[in-house]
């Protein structure tokens, strides 16, 4: 069965001050099928984020494929790249990344308009269910920090999204909201149909999950492979 | 959908800068299209007016002095001619109509015309228009010490009917210079949106025979305004005034003789047009500024857009709209700029000349004037447009420290 994300001979680097070039990510392969809740573990400076704005499409890697349904992303052109970001994946930011400007409904309803398009009652429904029912129409200022990233998570899947990317989700929030976030995350994803892939240093929040991997360990492999040859 | 939103939202954001943006936009663009409406519209207007007449006949001299003198009651007469020179061209067979002015006096600053009656109560001044008075009121008779007051003087001077006044010497007031005659007003003119609103009309021997003036003034008259029979006619009485006369000058037709005035301030309407366009040319980069500068702080909210799924040409559309939008919301103030300077400018001109603008007049310029500065305004818009275009998403989505 072809995996939902699948990623061979990933490799991501970096300028350095010096002129050298500094390797973030070196994957040699990673794969996740439909629906698998899969938590990477990493100590800052390990390339976390990178690898998740790799798998999203932010950024273009050096060499390697990175394929999402069928679709060879890092392939692609950027234009459709964001196309597919928009439409299959879903992002959930450490900071959350609310728009400042926009209430929590906007903030669902921009999200979704680079998508498949506005569906505000699908809208109206995540954010229901995130108990923010409420708040539809208050800015990300007058919200809780929990309540933030409710706004960001029901953001994350408004489009419907085969895959949630959360990079360090609860690294915001106070041990109750944390636990409290990622069970919510978690079960929303379940909820419609999208796989999870969490980065997070947090052991607590990692002990949630049944699958985890460590970054280091992806990363160190192909570096030793890199130095074999 | 969420284009509209975004643009809002932006513009809310930056509300004073925008604010301050638009309104530069409004005063550039409402002096943009006043100057040239003023410009439009007093070239037709001051080229239109002719009293009703085709020629203006007086001393040898200035065309142009001449018609302003006798058509538009501005300037000095350039001289005078003999009462036997208004009667020739009064009997030539091509004259339909030939009427002489004297002119020399004021009253309070405004002028005093001399001339005959049938000036007010027969000539059209504008096809298919003649001065009329209020019931009750009439003409002067050209006998007596009686005179008939234009619309913006009386209102101006506070002359009603019965109203009696001297007059004074010259055409600048001095209060020095007071005529011993007395002049009853017999009637106010109703406002005829010409030069002759800013007038008193008394009889032509008034003027010549006033207390004070020398002698020979009693039989000479400042111009003579003539009503052709046919155009044909023009070109032979300037062949026989202007090119084989020495001793007088026959200006027609008199819009053509308006024109040379209007050829001649021809570098201060380029002067008041280049400052106009340069004017609204800088309210247009203050668009670009005003976007450039806040691309620093916009910077992570455009990577947020983009990781959210936003293209770089949303981006760059987006950017481009706003600045076109605020182009646009300058555009609505500039007509309430357009609307004042007009208003303004048509009660200089009316008290000056007596000449009437129209401040809501349609212009083409009300067309392209708004379509030119929006489309600067979304030029202006093009360089922040591709800072935002390049924003590197994966540099700025982490909140600056």
């Amino acid at each position: 069965m072809t995996p939902l994300l699948e990623i061979r001979q990933l490799k991501k680097s970096f300028v350095t001050p010096d002129g050298g070039r500094h390797t973030v990510v070196a994957v040699d392969y990673f794969a996740m099928p439909e629906q698998q809740q899969l938590a990477l573990s990493g100590e800052s400076g390990s390339g976390k984020t990178t690898f998740l704005n790799l798998i999203a499409g932010i950024l273009k890697p050096d060499s390697g494929t990175i394929t999402l349904e069928g679709s060879a992303m890092s392939a692609l052109p950027e234009a459709q790249r964001d196309r597919l970001r928009a439409t299959k994946i879903g992002y959930i930011f450490q900071t959350f990344n609310l728009l400042q400007g926009y209430t929590c409904l906007e903030n669902v309803l921009l999200g979704m308009s680079f998508g498949p398009g506005v569906d505000r009652p699908f809208a109206l429904g995540l954010l229901q269910r995130m108990g923010l029912e409420q708040k539809l129409n208050h800015y990300p200022r007058q919200l809780s920090t929990g309540q933030q990233q409710r706004v960001a998570v029901a953001r994350a899947l408004a489009n419907r999204p085969r895959l949630v990317l959360a990079d360090e989700p609860t690294g915001n929030l106070d041990h109750r909201n944390a636990t409290e976030a990622i069970g919510l995350i978690r079960e929303a994803c379940r909820e419609n149909n999208a796989a999870l892939l969490l980065v997070s240093h947090d052991r607590e929040v990692l002990q949630r999950f049944e699958s985890v991997q460590d970054l280091a360990e992806l990363n160190r492999a192909a570096r030793a492979a890199e130095g074999a040859v | 959908m969420m284009l509209p939103l975004m643009i809002f939202r932006s513009l809310k954001q930056h509300a004073l800068s925008t604010v301050i943006t638009a309104l530069s936009i409004a005063l550039g663009g409402g002096l943009l299209m006043s100057v040239w409406a003023v410009k439009e519209q007093s070239q037709a207007v001051f080229t239109g007016v002719n009293a009703g007449f085709d020629g203006v006949l007086g001393a040898r001299g200035s065309k142009l002095q001449l018609v302003l003198n006798a058509v538009f009651h501005l300037e000095a007469s350039p001289g005078n001619l003999a009462w036997s020179d208004f009667e020739t061209i009064r009997s030539n067979a091509n004259v339909a109509l030939a009427l002489p002015l004297a002119v020399g006096d004021n009253y309070k600053g405004y002028r005093l015309v001399g001339t005959l009656p049938d000036l007010l109560q027969q000539v059209e001044f504008a096809p298919g228009k003649r001065f009329t008075l209020p019931e009750g009121e009439e003409f002067f008779d050209a006998g007596r010490r009686e005179a008939v007051v234009g619309s913006f003087a009386a209102q101006k001077l506070g002359l009603r009917r019965g109203d009696k006044f001297h007059p004074y010497h010259g055409l600048i007031f001095n209060e020095k210079d007071q005529h011993a005659e007395t002049y009853v007003v017999v009637g106010v003119l109703e406002p005829s949106n010409t030069p002759a609103d800013r007038v008193i009309f008394i009889p032509l021997e008034g003027i010549q025979k006033m207390t004070g003036h020398a002698a020979y003034t009693a039989t000479e008259i400042s111009a003579v305004l003539v009503k052709l029979k046919s155009p044909a006619a023009g070109f032979q009485m300037d062949q026989m005034y202007n090119k084989q006369g020495n001793r007088l000058t026959f200006a027609w037709p008199i819009g053509q003789v308006m024109m040379e005035l209007f050829k001649k301030i021809g570098w201060f309407d380029q002067l008041l047009a280049l400052i106009s366009y340069l004017v609204a040319l800088v309210a247009t980069a203050s668009i670009l500024a005003s976007i450039y500068n806040s691309m620093n702080e916009r910077r992570r909210e455009i990577a947020i857009l983009r990781a959210l799924g936003a293209r770089r040409h949303t981006i760059f559309g987006a950017i481009l709209f706003e600045a076109a939008t605020i182009s646009a919301l300058g555009m609505v103030f500039a007509f309430a700029f357009y609307a004042a300077i007009m208003v303004g400018a048509a009660q200089v001109i009316r008290a000056q000349t007596g000449v009437v603008l129209d401040p809501w007049k349609f212009s083409w310029v009300m067309v392209w004037a708004p379509a030119a500065l929006i489309a600067l305004g979304a030029l202006a818009g093009i360089v922040p447009a591709v800072k935002a275009y390049r924003t590197p998403v994966a540099d700025y989505l982490v909140p600056v420290s």
